[in-house]
């Protein structure tokens, strides 16, 4: 029972980290039907970014920022303009093969620029412990678990609170009826990919850290996050995060308490049970069908 | 379709396959490998192109049905017994999960059915690599033999590429018949329009659960031709990445054309190692050039070649209605 509560709070951090990258996973889903399957590699790149500044001899500080500004230009305006916009005519399914197209793209372009080897990266949270309720946590996840929960706190209220973010809902909506409504749906959609792109920088910032930068380590990340947007509800923002926590949570306490062979199964079986027993997730609405 | 058109399509079908096989004859062991690869992955790609192209659904599975042909493969030509009995074995058993699988299909709409199937591939891929009892785990299982077909031994690359060319021939045969048959035409009318092949009697539940399970049964075959051809499996070529590249190879061919998969299987095997002078940048090129593609022709490769001759046809119908038309307003 005694490392229960550091399970939970292990697993709460990566969950919240999860819950950035589903988050941004279901705003380009709502807002332009876009299922990137990038994701994950997404979260790479932006650690390879700020660790380039830092090879011109930036500090650290400063990478942070333009790391952050070249995701926004990269991922968020350069996917949309040369891929999303051009692709999202053809449907769904071919984009998505195009967002698969563009991970492996992405992965090969890192690993010859860069490196094929892991590269430590420097935690913007102190290292130590800390002293809670006579239990020591690492001060590592009590601070990413912090900086996720006050991000999504934002991203909460920059769409429940801010007239932007009710237009944006809007446009998630109904972008036929929003555009006569007189919202500027193409600015709410680059907004949305905008949104995604620093999320995902966020998201790269805290987990690389505990996880080293390597080209490679897209591929768990975006499937963790795909699963937790899927158990939590496709198209519901708060669904999103509910998944990204429960997911991070469940994978915690299943490689210590059923195996570690099979750790990652568990919360693939949890996904299955969802999508059999409620296709729109545990707090999704179902979609209509359209025929 | 014209009978000259019809003589050339038939002659240049003819060409083709004499070219695959007279010009693999002086081939050295690595280009032979390669064309191989390319054989067993067209059926992989056959299958989900049943699935997906003609019934409409997306799986992300077929990597994992390669492995699990691949695996029985191994496991029963290590005890002996010949590989036709594995075949068997992987037919029944992908079928039987492709079935099952199916299910979620009937309950959920298409991007989800993507994610069982992903997860699906996953806890295959996490199977094989710990059931060490059965699978050997990361240490994989070496030495698998090549079968004698007829009393001809396929050891040499020469006569494994053949064996695989031909096995390749029997799929495509098969498949010709089976979209030409009613089920086939069953599973268009499911892509096209659900409600309206439900009013026009067709069993949805049956046809989807169908045109899953026998595209899941040919991810099985291929896995059975991929195991002797490389003799030696691990996990690891079967993880979700298998699945997604065969997902690539029916969409760059053409999803929902007959020829799709050679196509599509063509560019995903061959097109990186005709890259390969480039060096470390030949899989990026690869990605980018499947990208532009998409966004010129979403409908892949041959629906590029469907496209012109759409164009022409309605192009040389237009001009034999103008010349219609100004005979009839010269008639007096």
């Amino acid at each position: 029972m005694s490392n229960l509560l550091d399970l939970l709070v292990a697993g709460l951090a990566t969950g919240a980290i999860y819950a950035l990258v589903a988050v941004g996973f279901t705003l380009l889903w709502q807002t332009s039907q876009t299922i990137n399957f990038a994701q994950g590699e997404f979260v790479m790149l932006p650690a390879f970014l700020m660790l380039a500044v830092m090879h011109v001899g930036a500090p650290f500080w400063l990478a942070i920022i333009l790391g952050i500004l070249l995701s926004l230009l990269l991922l968020g305006l350069g996917f949309k303009l040369l891929l999303v916009d051009p692709m999202l005519r053809h449907g769904v399914l071919p984009l998505a093969i195009a967002t698969m197209a563009l991970a492996i793209g992405m992965k090969e372009a890192v690993k010859q620029f860069f490196s094929a080897e892991a590269s430590p990266f420097p935690s913007i949270v102190p290292a130590g412990d800390v002293s809670i309720l006579g239990r020591v946590v690492s001060l590592q996840s009590l601070g990413v678990l912090a900086l996720a929960i006050a991000v999504v706190i934002g991203l909460t209220a920059l769409l429940n609170r801010t007239s932007i973010g009710h237009q944006m809902q809007a446009t998630a909506q109904n972008p036929t009826v929003a555009r006569i409504i007189g919202v500027p749906v193409e600015r709410m959609i680059l907004m949305t990919f905008l949104i995604n792109a620093f999320l995902v920088a966020l998201a790269s910032l805290l987990i690389t850290p505990i996880y080293l930068a390597k080209f490679s380590s897209g591929e768990v990340l975006g499937q963790a996050a795909f699963i937790a947007a899927i158990v939590g509800g496709f198209n519901q923002v708060r669904g999103a995060i509910a998944g990204g926590l429960l997911i991070g949570v469940v994978d915690n306490l299943a490689a210590a308490y059923v195996s570690t062979q099979y750790r990652a199964a568990v919360p693939l079986i949890l996904l299955i049970v969802i999508i059999l027993f409620r296709p729109q997730g545990l707090l999704g609405r179902p979609e209509e069908r359209t025929v | 379709m014209t009978a000259t058109g019809k003589y050339l399509r038939i002659a240049l079908g003819i060409a083709v396959i004499a070219a695959l096989i007279i010009v693999p004859m002086n081939f050295n062991r690595y280009g032979l490998y390669i064309l191989s690869q390319w054989a067993v992955m067209t059926i992989a790609a056959m299958g989900l192109n049943l699935t997906l192209g003609y019934a409409g659904q997306v799986s992300l599975a077929q990597g994992a049905f390669v492995g699990i042909g691949a695996y029985a493969a191994a496991i029963m030509t290590a005890q002996g017994l010949p590989l036709v009995a594995a075949l068997g074995v992987a037919i029944v058993l992908c079928f039987a999960i492709g079935w099952i699988l199916g299910y979620p299909a009937l309950r959920v709409q298409h991007h989800y059915l993507a994610f069982v199937t992903l997860a699906f591939s996953t806890l295959a891929f996490l199977v094989f690599r710990n059931e060490d009892w059965l699978t050997k785990g990361i240490y994989g299982i070496s030495n698998i033999p090549r079968p004698n077909v007829m009393g001809f031994a396929t050891n040499r690359p020469l006569p494994f590429y053949y064996f695989c060319l031909g096995s390749l021939a029997l799929v495509s045969l098969a498949m010709w018949w089976l979209i030409r048959s009613p089920w086939g035409r069953a599973f268009v009318a499911l892509r096209e329009n659900p409600v309206r092949a439900l009013s026009l009697g067709i069993d949805t539940r049956r046809y989807t659960l169908m045109a899953f399970a026998i595209g899941s049964a040919l991810g099985g075959v291929a896995g059975t031709l991929y195991a002797p051809l490389t003799q030696y499996i691990d996990p690891v070529p079967f993880n979700l990445s298998l699945s997604l590249d065969l997902l690539m190879m029916v969409i760059v061919g053409g999803s929902g054309f007959f020829f799709g998969p050679f196509l599509g299987a063509m560019i995903a095997v061959l097109l990186p190692e005709w890259l390969r002078f480039t060096q470390g940048y030949y899989l990026m090129l690869y990605a980018v050039a499947v990208m532009l593609l998409l966004i010129y022709s979403p409908t892949g490769i041959l629906g590029i070649l469907d496209r012109y001759l759409t164009e022409r046809r309605t192009k040389t119908a237009s001009a034999l209605r103008a010349v219609a038309k100004s005979r009839l307003e010269t008639a007096p």
